[in-house]
């Protein structure tokens, strides 16, 4: 038996301890939003977090996570009734078009800004390049990413600046 | 109840549970020439979209396409609402279910879904002749950049300002007042004069009694409220939390997986499979072999080799099930076949010009090439693409008891229905097809070869089964956008004026317009060579468009080159005939701000076409340093004559933009041994985050007829880049993918 925890929910599996922590996720708990892209950790259609850092559920064997906390987009959102900044921010900037991406597109993201704040486009693109979308919706996850982290899109050649002459 | 017209046909009914359910039929044109004999002489097409008003006052459109990630839904609810003065709050959409005549839910609603409701709109009410008719058609498909301009203009706008005038006059006749006195607005009712004012809901009742307007007045552009405004889709709350339902994402009771194979080489069946190993896999339940299938011209005309699946309790055992099969493929004549012979043969069949058929023909060629003081000449090659859907092709059926019911993410629901119903011999109304969203269609996800795999299976195994195909699958089996070679001739004369333009490419598709150019020339000679390969081919993001905006957007710009002119006022003074095309291609130069100088190393490229309806222009901006290529910014301007939903619409050209600029940069199928050399995203390569461009785009809504926006995003993408990329290094780019040139992308 594989014990792991998803979104809180202590889970007793009875699985073949090769099985791709995906496939746990969309078969054996039912918590679908996670996404089959390729199977290869190249698209990003899986990731979770896996104790708070992003990972690809595509080619990680549940028994390499046993006894680990996993998040899925199911438990992004705070409650039931209140999104995580970032859904709410995908929906302002109208993000998602076929949205099968989005759910590992969200967890990448919300993984970057929880340990970055106030990303720059550098750490957006080295953050979220692991995300294939085939509807090419880039520049408005990009969008999002700012507007939930609160950050001014100025030019980074001027925040820069700015932060030179903070800086004294 | 109800009657035809040239303008459609409009029938009521009042359902159950007190609401009012209109339906319309709309003969749009057709350019699915495969169906013009059943059109009775017609060279139209038919469709039909459904309206709901419930008795809570909500409006639900019923959009007969499918939402591949366009926002179909949200549009044509806007054209919808505004009709019918509906509050915005009000209104949703659902997907048509895929039925002709009746709904056949018994299994779905009985065995599987342990009694789970399932929608109780599928009463039809329209004439039956109109039923069979779109039932032979086989017409709920999305593509061609159609629903807007179709449904939407012809269906949708009708049927709302048809409901509001059955609704007004219902008000007037309960309150005895004249009907010119009733104000509808925000889905009320309003007599002014006496104060009253009611919900649409409370007149649904006696609006049922009614025969619909068949031409009701439809609102000018002045008096739009809801079409032409920025509003939220409707789809999106569910695409951020992880519940939108894909068709991967269906679970049935009792439900097995499995996955799937066909021979690499095109054409090729098997000889053995020796499945010892796999059936030692625990989980492991049972290998099948699926036959060839053919389906029928009415609905795609094509065929596929048989298969080979491997059932199992997860798509994970399915999977390593599969990998340990050892299959001997029967051997067929293009096991040695490649992508350079499939050039070379190209080559060889347009130099030979045998039954070359012209797409225009205007002039005397000889004369100008013999007359002509510079002769230009230039050959262009693009090569094979997969579509690489996000979600890969899945399907999960059950069969029982003379019936099977399938869901599935598709771009032609009945088609797909009929298809599955012809592989298994089954009548068609004992096919329940449920559509659900889809991870992405850009033409795959036309053709049903799935679907029959699916059904093939479940009624092998006699359980549910959700048949999922691997990547490596999707990207080997495919059907691809064609390769194409085009060879060109411009003729110049002593003052760089182009005096003639001769083409010849060799594979044709659709649309027949796509090498056609808009630029006055007095001498054109364009035409076509068939050379067909054993490569499957099927409908790609703008067909033909995608190839043939990169031949002639390229040599237009090299004949300007030649000519030494700017190859924007090229254009310009060749399109003075064409005042939309003028003036999307100025606004584009205009917002890039094409005479700015830009620094060294950098290049600036413009590209126009014209697809589907809609005029699209773009400018791209790169910058070339050691070697290395940066596409650093893109400015779109598109005349779609209207923007419904304008966000909508740009979300469409910035999709259009980054699915083109992946191929142009990256996309390649190679054959080799008769089969795709490619197998997932790691060597079929798609645009990411870091090296996508700034996308601006710009909407010139110039009243003509509407236009299309899922596909002319695309065919300006790879010319604009590769004229920009001359104009930053003075190389000149005639093959795609640009990864193979000298430039690390």
């Amino acid at each position: 038996m594989t014990v792991i925890t998803v979104n809180g929910t202590e889970q007793k599996l009875q699985v073949d301890p090769s099985t791709p922590l995906l496939w746990v996720l969309r078969e054996q708990l039912q918590l679908t939003g996670t996404k089959f892209g390729c199977g290869i950790a190249q698209c990003g259609a899986c990731t979770v977090h896996i104790n708070g850092v992003s990972m690809r559920s595509c080619i990680t064997p549940v028994s390499a996570v046993a006894g680990q906390n996993i998040s899925t987009i199911e438990g992004l959102a705070p409650s039931a009734d209140e999104l995580h900044p970032l859904q709410q921010a995908w929906i302002d900037e109208q993000v998602p078009q076929c949205g099968y991406c989005q759910s590992g597109q969200l967890m990448s993201a919300a993984a970057l800004l929880a340990t970055n704040p106030s990303p720059s486009d550098a750490d957006i693109d080295e953050a979220m390049s692991g995300n294939i979308c085939r509807c090419g919706m880039y520049s408005r996850i990009r969008k999002a990413i700012k507007t939930a982290a609160g950050v001014q899109q100025f030019d980074p050649a001027l925040v820069d600046f700015v932060q030179g002459v903070n800086n004294g | 109840m109800g009657k035809w017209t040239r303008r459609g046909f409009i029938s009521a009914g009042f359902i159950a549970g007190g609401g009012l359910i209109v339906g319309v039929a709309i003969r749009p044109g057709n350019r699915a020439g495969d169906f013009a004999s059943y059109a009775k002489g017609d060279d139209e097409t038919l469709l039909h979209t459904w309206v709901k008003l419930d008795s809570n006052n909500v409006v639900t459109a019923i959009v007969p396409h499918s939402e591949m990630g366009q926002g179909v839904g949200t549009a044509l609810a806007q054209m919808l609402a505004d009709e019918l003065d509906a509050d915005w709050n009000l209104v949703k959409f659902e997907e048509a279910p895929a039925i002709s005549a009746f709904a056949n839910y018994p299994l779905g609603k009985g065995l599987l879904m342990g009694g789970v409701d399932m929608p109780d709109f599928v009463v039809p009410t329209v004439d039956g002749v109109l039923i069979r008719t779109a039932q032979a058609l086989d017409l709920q498909i999305t593509g061609g950049s159609l629903s807007v301009r179709t449904t939407g203009a012809y269906g949708m706008r009708v049927a709302g300002a048809a409901v509001k005038q059955m609704l007004r006059v219902a008000a007037a006749q309960t309150w005895q007042v004249p009907v010119d006195q009733v104000v509808a607005k925000d889905s009320q009712m309003i007599h002014e004069a006496t104060g009253r004012s009611e919900p649409y809901s409370a007149f649904a009742a006696a609006a049922a009694e009614m025969t619909p307007p068949a031409s009701p007045t439809l609102k000018t552009p002045d008096q739009f409220k809801i079409m032409g405004r920025h509003v939220q889709r409707h789809d999106l709350p569910s695409k951020v939390d992880g519940t939108a339902t894909f068709a991967l994402d269906v679970r049935l009771p009792d439900m097995l997986y499995a996955t799937v194979k066909r021979a690499p080489t095109f054409g090729g069946g098997v000889d053995n499979i020796d499945d010892t190993q796999t059936r030692t896999i625990k989980g492991v339940i049972d290998v099948v072999r699926l036959p060839a299938a053919e389906v029928s011209a009415l609905i795609g005309g094509f065929s596929t080799e048989e298969s080979v699946a491997v059932v199992a309790e997860g798509y994970w055992q399915a999977k390593r099930g599969l990998d340990a099969l050892n299959i001997e493929w029967a051997a067929t004549d293009n096991d040695s076949v490649s992508s350079d012979a499939i050039f070379a043969q190209f080559d060889r069949d347009i130099s030979a010009g045998i039954d070359r058929q012209a797409d225009v023909s205007q002039g005397d060629l000889t004369t100008s090439m013999a007359n002509a003081s510079q002769i230009i000449e230039a050959e262009y090659q693009v090569p094979f693409l997969a579509h690489t859907c996000m979600e890969p092709l899945n399907a999960t059926a059950v069969v029982k008891d003379g019936f099977c019911e399938i869901w599935i993410g598709c771009q032609s629901p009945l088609s797909f229905r009929q298809a599955v119903a012809d592989s298994l011999g089954f009548d068609v109304e004992n096919v329940t097809l449920n559509n659900c969203f889809m991870g992405g269609g850009f033409g795959r996800k036309s053709r049903p070869d799935y679907a029959i795999q699916a059904a093939q299976l479940a009624a092998k195994v006699g359980r549910p089964v959700q048949l999922i195909w691997s990547r490596e699958e999707d990207v080997q089996q495919d059907f691809y956008r064609p390769a194409v070679q085009s060879r060109f001739r411009g003729a110049l004369d002593d003052n760089g004026n182009l005096t003639a333009w001769e083409n010849t490419y060799a594979g044709k598709m659709e649309p027949v317009e796509a090498p056609l150019i808009p630029y006055t020339v007095a001498v054109k000679d364009i035409g076509h060579v068939a050379s067909p390969t054993h490569v499957p081919l099927g409908a790609w993001r703008s067909v033909d468009h995608s190839q043939h905006g990169f031949f002639t957007e390229s040599f237009i710009d090299e004949v300007a080159v030649a000519a030494g002119q700017d190859s924007y006022e090229y254009r310009v003074a060749r399109l003075q005939h064409l005042p939309r095309q003028l003036a999307v291609l100025r606004k584009a130069a205009t917002e890039a701000q094409w005479d700015v100088p830009l620094a060294p190393g950098r290049g600036r490229g413009i590209a126009l076409q014209e697809s589907f309806g809609s005029i699209v222009a773009e400018v791209v901006e790169v910058t070339v340093s050691d070697g290395n290529l940066s596409v650093d910014r893109v400015v779109a301007v598109i005349d779609a004559g209207y923007a419904i939903s304008p966000d909508g619409m740009k979300a469409q050209i910035e999709s259009g933009i980054i699915y083109g600029l992946s191929a142009a940069l990256y996309g390649e199928i190679t054959i080799k041994d008769g089969a795709v050399a490619q197998s997932n995203f790691h060597d079929y390569s798609s645009l990411r985050m870091s090296k996508a461009p700034t996308i601006e785009t710009h909407i010139i809504n110039s009243g003509e007829v509407m236009g299309g926006a899922g596909e002319p995003g695309t065919p300006p993408i790879a010319p604009a880049l590769a004229n920009a990329i001359f104009n930053a290094t003075g190389e000149r780019i005639r093959q795609l993918p640009i990864k193979n040139a000298m430039f690390s992308v």
